[in-house]
């Protein structure tokens, strides 16, 4: 009992500490999103785009575990297409009908179906821990809901990196130097750079479209029903304002005898 | 007892087994209201429509919530990607919370600004308390249900505070917890809790406007109703003028769930609750912050402190009876407040005073948002200090000396003064 | 009570500005009706089926691994579905008996597609117990089928009720087949 209280107050008093390193990772720079403003939406090809790095750099160690298979239909794949693609990934499969859970000394897996979420690229947390030199790869899912200017944030880090640290900074082996990481010391080696992907619809590879491209689908990932939501958005307050402007018509109308 | 005689057969014979008709037009077409309100008046019935609003979508939530530390999270997110529409109840219950605090403050403010707690309406004035408090609470057993990290970090900051009590604090905070730290039964409980709560709030309301209606509503002049020339019916005035009033709040409401859903809420609270993890700065819902403040003015060397330190108090339970002071101490000012006049629209002086302790109370709120250090730490103090100041010095003070400007007789003679200038 | 004051909506300043009143009474009252209806709307529909039930709305189901003679089981929108690779002497006893005093009347062949595969929704027709009959060595019944061991209802190598309280035949579920080895149920 005493542990836990102390450890809070030590966690209220530590916030200071680490909001001094928190408070020396300058503000990123706000980016042009599509999805930005009143009528903000999402551009189906940079999403695809964007789910091709996920696919191909950042899912060998990053789940995606709140998102579907079936969910892709939104980016412009058909049932068919995602049916292969989750066909790529295994799951355990489960105990078959004599409760065998092993076949063959394996755990017995079958392949993933649109219905299922995205089958994440560790069995578990220690697997990913032990496969990444002791870090935890975050899941993405919720990752630029969960950061104060998410999409500007995950987009300045992708791009944010220094080859050599600044003068009197000492980086460990294993870690790498990022201006916008909390610290400045992350586990996560470059990710991107110009030639990460090969894009298919025939935009430009570099490093500043293949990191917008990823935080785009990052935010549909996060953010599914935006464009719905702000569609929707324009649709009521257009309807609400007409409904309150009559609200004070008929208002103006019964006081006129009491004014 | 009623008023009125209904012509309608039907309504009659309702009417005299239960007269729920009569009922209505007692307080509605029959209920005289001053009829010089202005628009810091609207803000009762925009806290009813939030309350509603509240209750219907928590309701529609709590279909799909599951309160299991393995499933909550994962439960409202699938609330957002796969429940038809689930995005947009969970966004208006996220926001409507906000809404609800922002105008009960101002519906409290109000209060403060033209005397509506004075005599005959004190116990008016303890039920709004009340509710404000049962808000409180509700709000924050809320706010754990998501079981983010703000949830549950939020929660045992929160709780640990009752270990604060001599004696009996630390069984206390285990009873609360259903265990030896945040967990499972901790969250089960506070699901029930909250459910619970907003129908304790909804049976409150009825008494609020039931002693509302005792006593009827005061007005920006504080002078009482006296005669049938100060007053008009609320209905069919004050419906719509309320209904103008929902239309507004609504837009604005809305602009927040549809383009801005997230503002006031806090990142962290997107990332699953890991009680290995402590985020780097914990901090409640906006609402709260002012109290967070209070909590926190309170360390070993700060110089309010120091009469605390006298009577053998901790730092610690000083920050939680300054706290929960903030609030108590609003009970007692009926009697506080001596001024021979209620509204501040003639005292002049008292309208300087509420005004800094308005800027002070914002002050307060930007303190509990950033971290204790530097010099928000002594700005955090002195704030706190001016806080109780203004209540318990300043406003007895200002009832005794002030020399406050003449009030009128009656609402009708001002309503038709002012005509009168006018036209002049 | 001030009369005059009770009701001005009511009172008229003139034609004129009584008509224009209740017009706009009437509008405002009508944009106000059809805004709550819309705003009812989403919540009524979250109470529908979610985006992850629908997923599950349909089952496929692979035909390849089933022997002739055998039955398997499988889960589709919560209840047991039977497919069975019915042998010839189980299609002839059930055509043989299209003829026969049926509970239901229906033919064996407005039940099958290919008539070798047998697809139905394994819950009793009667009050909703799993009937037996789908491993070898469970009881069939009297007419070779399925056997309800709640309350004794039996169905034939057609699935149709023949004996017990059950009331109707084992319910056919809607599928399609997406090639010769693989059938889509719902």
């Amino acid at each position: 009992m005493r542990k836990i209280v102390l450890s809070a107050l030590a966690a209220l008093t530590l916030t200071a500490g680490a909001a001094q390193a928190a408070g020396n990772a300058p503000k990123p720079e706000a980016q042009d999103w599509t999805f930005n403003g009143l009528f903000g939406n999402y551009d189906e090809a940079q999403l695809k785009r964007g789910f091709q790095i996920y696919r191909e750099v950042c899912g060998g160690c990053h789940s995606l575990r709140l998102v579907a298979y079936r969910n892709l239909e939104a980016i412009g794949f058909t049932k068919d297409e995602i049916k292969e693609i989750a066909a790529e990934y295994e799951l355990p499969a489960g105990p078959n009908e004599d409760g065998e859970i092993l076949e063959d000394g394996e755990l017995r897996m079958r392949s993933a179906k649109p219905f299922d979420k995205f089958v994440p690229p560790f069995a578990n947390e220690m697997a990913a821990k032990a496969g990444n030199g002791g870090a935890l790869p975050p899941d993405l899912s919720l990752m630029n809901k969960s950061r104060v200017s998410g999409p500007d944030y995950v987009y300045a880090l992708l791009t944010g990196y220094l080859e050599e640290a600044p003068e009197g900074v000492e980086i460990p082996d294993g870690m790498y130097y990022n201006k916008y990481f909390p610290g400045h010391q992350i586990s996560m080696a470059p990710p991107l750079d110009a030639e990460t992907v090969e894009y298919e619809d025939g935009t430009e590879p570099t490093l500043e479209n293949h990191a917008k491209d990823i935080v785009a689908f990052m935010n549909w990932a996060a953010a599914p029903e935006l464009e719905e939501r702000k569609s929707l958005g324009i649709k009521v307050m257009l309807f609400l304002i007409l409904l309150t402007a009559m609200f004070y018509a008929l208002k103006k109308r019964i006081w006129a005898d009491v004014h | 007892m009623s008023d009125v005689t209904w012509k309608n057969p039907v309504i009659k014979w309702v009417d005299s087994r239960l007269p729920v008709f009569s009922m209505l037009h007692h307080s509605t077409a029959g209920y005289p209201t001053p009829k010089n309100l202005n628009y810091w008046w609207n803000f009762g019935s925009l806290a009813l429509t939030v309350l509603v609003i509240m209750i219907l979508t928590g309701i529609f939530l709590v279909m799909n919530y599951v309160p299991h530390t393995s499933m909550a999270f994962d439960s409202v997110e699938r609330i957002m990607r796969d429940v038809n529409y689930g995005w947009l109840i969970r966004y208006l219950h996220m926001n409507g919370a906000s809404m609800f605090f922002i105008v009960v403050y101002i519906h409290m403010f109000r209060a403060l600004y033209y005397g509506s707690y004075r005599a005959p309406r004190e116990i008016l004035w303890f039920v709004g308390l009340a509710i404000y408090l049962a808000m409180m609470a509700t709000g924050f057993l809320g706010y754990v249900l998501p079981w983010g990290q703000m949830s549950f970090w939020g929660a045992t900051v929160i709780t640990n505070l009752f270990s604060a009590i001599p004696l009996i604090g630390d069984p206390i905070v285990t009873w609360l917890w259903g265990g030896y730290s945040v967990d499972n039964p901790t969250l089960n409980r506070f699901f029930s809790l909250h459910y619970l709560l907003p129908f304790v709030i909804a049976a409150l309301v009825g008494v609020h406007l039931w002693a509302l209606h005792v006593v009827k509503s005061s007005n920006p002049l504080g002078v009482e109703m006296k005669t049938e020339s100060d007053s008009i019916p609320f209905h069919p005035y004050y419906t719509i003028k309320d209904l103008y009033g929902v239309g507004l709040f609504m837009i604005f409401f809305l602009a927040f769930v549809f383009w801005a859903p997230d503002f006031l809420g806090h990142p962290d609270n997107y990332i699953e609750a890991n009680p290995m993890v402590t985020p780097p700065h914990i901090v409640p819902e906006w609402y709260y912050l002012p109290f967070y403040a209070i909590l926190r003015a309170f360390t070993a060397d700060a110089f309010i402190y120091q009469p605390f330190s006298l009577l053998f108090i901790t730092p610690k339970l000083a920050g939680v009876i300054a706290m929960f002071g903030a609030i108590i101490i609003l009970f007692f000012l009926p009697w506080l407040d001596r001024s021979k006049v209620r509204s501040a629209k003639f005292r002049p002086l008292y309208q300087g005073f509420f005004w800094i302790f308005v800027i002070d109370c914002f002050v307060l709120g930007y303190v509990g948002a950033k971290p204790a250090e530097g010099v928000l730490v002594v700005v955090g103090q002195w704030a706190t200090l001016y806080y109780f100041a203004h209540i318990l010095v300043f406003i007895p003070l200002l009832g005794m000396f002030e020399k406050t400007k003449p009030v009128p007789d009656s609402i009708a003679s001002a309503v038709t003064k002012a005509a009168k200038t006018e036209e002049a | 009570m001030a009369e005059t004051a009770a009701n001005p909506a009511a009172e008229s300043v003139g034609e004129d500005g009584e008509t224009r009143r209740d017009f706009l009474l009437l509008a405002t009252s009508a944009v106000g009706v059809v805004g709550t209806g819309l705003a009812v709307w989403p919540f009524v529909d979250s109470m529908n089926p979610s985006a992850d039930v629908l997923a599950l709305a349909s089952t496929e189901v692979d035909l390849s691994a089933i022997e002739e003679g055998q039955s398997i089981t499988v889960t589709w929108r919560g209840k047991p579905v039977f497919v069975r690779y019915r042998t010839e002497a189980e299609i002839a006893e059930a055509k043989k008996d299209d003829g026969a005093a049926l509970i239901e009347v229906q033919k064996d062949a407005d039940r099958v597609q290919k008539e070798q595969w047998l697809v139905m929704v394994g819950v009793c027709t009667h009050l909703g117990c799993i009937p037996l009959g789908q491993k070898a060595t469970d009881p069939k019944g009297e007419y070779g089928g399925w056997f309800c061991p709640c309350h004794g209802s039996h169905y034939d190598t057609s699935g149709r009720i023949r004996k017990g309280p059950a009331p109707k035949n084992l319910e056919v579920p809607p599928y399609t087949f997406i090639d010769d080895a693989t059938i889509k149920i719902g």
